[in-house]
């Protein structure tokens, strides 16, 4: 079971969780906010997920929303620091296989990064090093963590090529990375990702530059190795469609905080939030004919410097002048976990009451859909 | 339909006539310059678009689809072939010849970050066509860039600002102005959402269908995502290696694609349900799309195509009316219809 997080009595906000982490990966309450001329960008606010070995987390959002940032946070991958340009403030929980990554010791963090953790990035021909071969960058990934000679690296590095599927692996480990194609390139960079069998791999928008047909492929791949290695993986994307075909579990990010999450089935089917109803009523698609229009989100998203008091998505929102449940309006609405979903694992950040929304979107949302 | 000779009487006319276009772009080498290779962006085209409707062109990166949407534009010199717009023959007009056309037939650009110039002002950028036409409109050209930017969803008030001012959408939305500043009658679309976030992009389909029932805009619109595609088209070309592989009306394309190639493409999108994954069939292509340079030799597909035979290797299929506006250029198409005798080629 993914427990997304500790499931609150319904209609409770979900408190910040005491107790000690059981899952493999438990996100809490993390912030990354970069100093900036401008102000303070507050890219990160308060995002909190659990996710275990074997399933994998899909989290989708806009340009913006701090997606990339949250992935690079748990890569350890900011310079941190309270002043400067560049530099990141952080604050917030990362436990890895019951390892606190915030307060640990940055060399520690170092040895796990690659062995235990590992990313496959957006655009693999700017996260290659152009002057080396591709087999040479795989085998530093694997002698970095173990203690083997190079000739055991490359047969290591072949292993692995052949495994993600690049033909004749034992000529290509040779090649640089601009001789391979770009579907090659993801490829090799899965590779190079999984080396050192990592429990946890991130994968940054890992199919936005392919072309479908390649897409298919890499999402084939992803998923086979995630049942081959049993590792836990977090999928970043703006496409829903991606999103749909690998994860167990959804969070929609916006403005940098989590506005809706949960069990996929649950967040395609009876979404909660107007933010994640404007994402799909966004979407062509290409599974039915449409004579529709599409029903875009008005506006465009927020500036993380002056992010809106109460909910981010207040001043795009179509429903912001429905009465709010219980709260005010400028309040910021917290995680609640959705009455009756199955499982218990369905949270969303709303002002409006549980009934409203059912209604808004039996009613008003899916038929047009 | 759009098949000269199978042209519907009192349907609409094609605003567009495309025959055999051809582009090669020459690979030279050495102090002379010396070409030893060309590569084949776009090789045999044939289509019409109709006036009114939209043009749907699809296909993976580097199958030269951009490179046929600069040359109907004339941004580029075909190689081969013939382009007419309205009856006139426009394949081999020069930049003078061209001017007057260029009133008619407009581009949007796919990344509205490089395709505004930066150091001029929204007023600039969309007032350049008319300074360029030497037309002036009604009322001056300040008011009728402010009307055009009204028209797009933008500020009129904004006519004095830079284009780093905008948001991507918004940006795109000042191309979509300047695009339709002379009133074209035929605007050809690369990309035109692509950069564009999911909430953006729905934004901007939504004003493009808008002004294509408010101006009676004939569209052609370029894009790799199949389920934009879907949703902005009439009529669909799929193109591969520089060749149409097929070119039918949205709805055959989509329930009944006769192509291999189209129908592994539309098996490869993901389709946002998750309860739909299991079930769905999908056909993997093998590889990559091959190098222009050295197409395969008969059907350009015949490499990745798990239906290939023989004849795909030394022959390659023509483009042929497999149905009344279906065409197909495949030696063993998909789901043709039974009576395949009574279809005759063109």
């Amino acid at each position: 079971m993914t427990d997304l997080h500790k499931t609150g009595a319904v209609g409770e906000p979900v408190r910040p969780d005491t107790a000690p982490p059981t899952a493999y990966l438990d996100v809490r309450d993390l912030r990354i906010h970069f100093p900036t001329d401008d102000g303070l960008v507050k890219s990160v606010d308060g995002l909190s997920f659990r996710l275990e070995r074997g399933k994998t987390l899909g989290i989708v959002g806009e340009s913006g929303s701090g997606k990339s940032v949250t992935s690079l946070g748990i890569m350890g991958l900011h310079t941190v620091g309270q002043y400067g340009r560049g530099k990141a403030r952080i604050s917030g929980e990362i436990w890895l296989n019951g390892k606190e990554l915030m307060t640990a010791d940055p060399d520690e963090v170092r040895r796990l990064r690659g062995r235990e953790m590992a990313m496959i990035f957006q655009d693999p021909l700017s996260a290659m090093h152009p002057y080396f071969t591709v087999g040479h960058q795989i085998v530093e990934a694997y002698r970095v963590h173990n203690d083997v000679d190079k000739k055991t690296g490359r047969k290591r590095a072949v292993e692995l090529l052949d495994r993600v599927g690049i033909p004749q692996p034992d000529r290509r480990v040779d090649d640089y990375p601009h001789q391979f194609s770009g579907g090659m390139r993801q490829r090799a960079m899965i590779a190079m990702a999984l080396v050192n069998n990592p429990d946890l791999l991130i994968a940054d928008e890992p199919t936005t530059a392919l072309d479908v047909t390649v897409q298919a492929q890499i999402l084939d791949l992803i998923r086979d190795l995630q049942k081959e290695f049993g590792s836990a993986v977090i999928v970043i994307t703006h496409d829903l469609g991606v999103v749909a075909e690998l994860a167990d579990d959804i969070l929609v990010m916006y403005g940098g905080r989590c506005v809706e999450r949960g069990p996929a089935e649950q967040v395609f089917h009876t979404p909660q939030h107007p933010y994640t109803w404007g994402l799909l009523g966004s979407m062509p698609r290409i599974d039915r004919e449409q004579t529709e229009r599409l029903i875009p989100v008005k506006g465009s998203p927020p500036s993380l410097i002056n992010v809106p008091s109460g909910c981010a998505f207040n001043p795009r929102c179509p429903y912001a002048d429905v009465p709010a449940d219980g709260i005010t309006r400028t309040e910021r609405p917290e995680l609640r976990p959705v009455a009756g979903a199955e499982g218990g694992r369905h949270h969303s950040a709303c002002h409006m009451s549980q009934e409203e929304r059912t209604r808004i979107w039996t009613e008003e949302i899916a038929p047009k859909l | 339909m759009s098949i000269p000779g199978q042209q519907a009487p009192g349907g609409p006319e094609p605003i567009l006539k495309v025959k055999g276009l051809v582009k090669h772009f020459p690979i030279t080498k050495g102090l002379l310059r010396r070409q030893i290779g060309a590569v084949q962006a776009v090789d045999g085209l044939t289509f019409d678009v109709l006036a009114g409707e939209t043009l749907g062109v699809v296909g993976e990166s580097g199958c030269g689809k951009s490179t046929m949407g600069r040359l109907i534009t004339r941004l580029l010199e075909p190689t081969g072939g013939t382009v007419e717009f309205q009856g006139k023959d426009i394949t081999h007009l020069g930049v003078a010849g061209m001017r007057p056309m260029r009133r008619d037939v407009q581009m949007i650009f796919q990344d509205p970050y490089s395709s505004l110039n930066p150091r001029h002002t929204v007023g600039t950028i969309v007032g350049a066509p008319f300074r360029l036409q030497r037309i002036t409109p009604e009322g001056g050209v300040k008011k009728e860039v402010q009307r055009l930017l009204g028209l797009v969803g933008l500020n009129p008030e904004h006519y004095n600002r830079y284009p780093h001012e905008f948001s991507g959408g918004q940006r795109q939305r000042i191309g979509i102005a300047r695009a339709l500043a002379l009133k074209p009658k035929l605007v050809v679309a690369d990309e035109p959402v692509s950069a564009l976030d999911v909430s953006i992009q729905a934004q901007v389909v939504n004003l493009l269908d808008d002004l294509q029932t408010e101006l009676g805009l004939t569209y052609v619109i370029i894009a790799h995502d199949l389920s934009v595609i879907r949703h902005v088209s009439d009529r669909i070309a799929v193109m591969y290696l520089g060749k149409l592989v097929e070119l039918t009306d949205r709805s055959s394309l989509y329930t009944r694609p006769m192509h291999p190639y189209t129908k592994a493409l539309l098996s490869a999108v993901p389709v946002p349900d998750p309860g739909r994954r299991i079930k769905r069939e999908r056909i993997l292509l093998k590889g990559d799309v091959p190098s222009p340079i050295s197409p395969p030799s008969g059907c350009r597909f015949h490499t990745r195509c798990w239906k290939a035979t023989e004849v795909c290797k030394a022959q390659e299929p023509p483009l042929v009316a497999l149905e009344p506006g279906h065409q197909v250029a495949c030696h063993h198409p998909e789901s043709v219809p039974e009576p395949v005798a009574a279809v005759s080629t063109v």
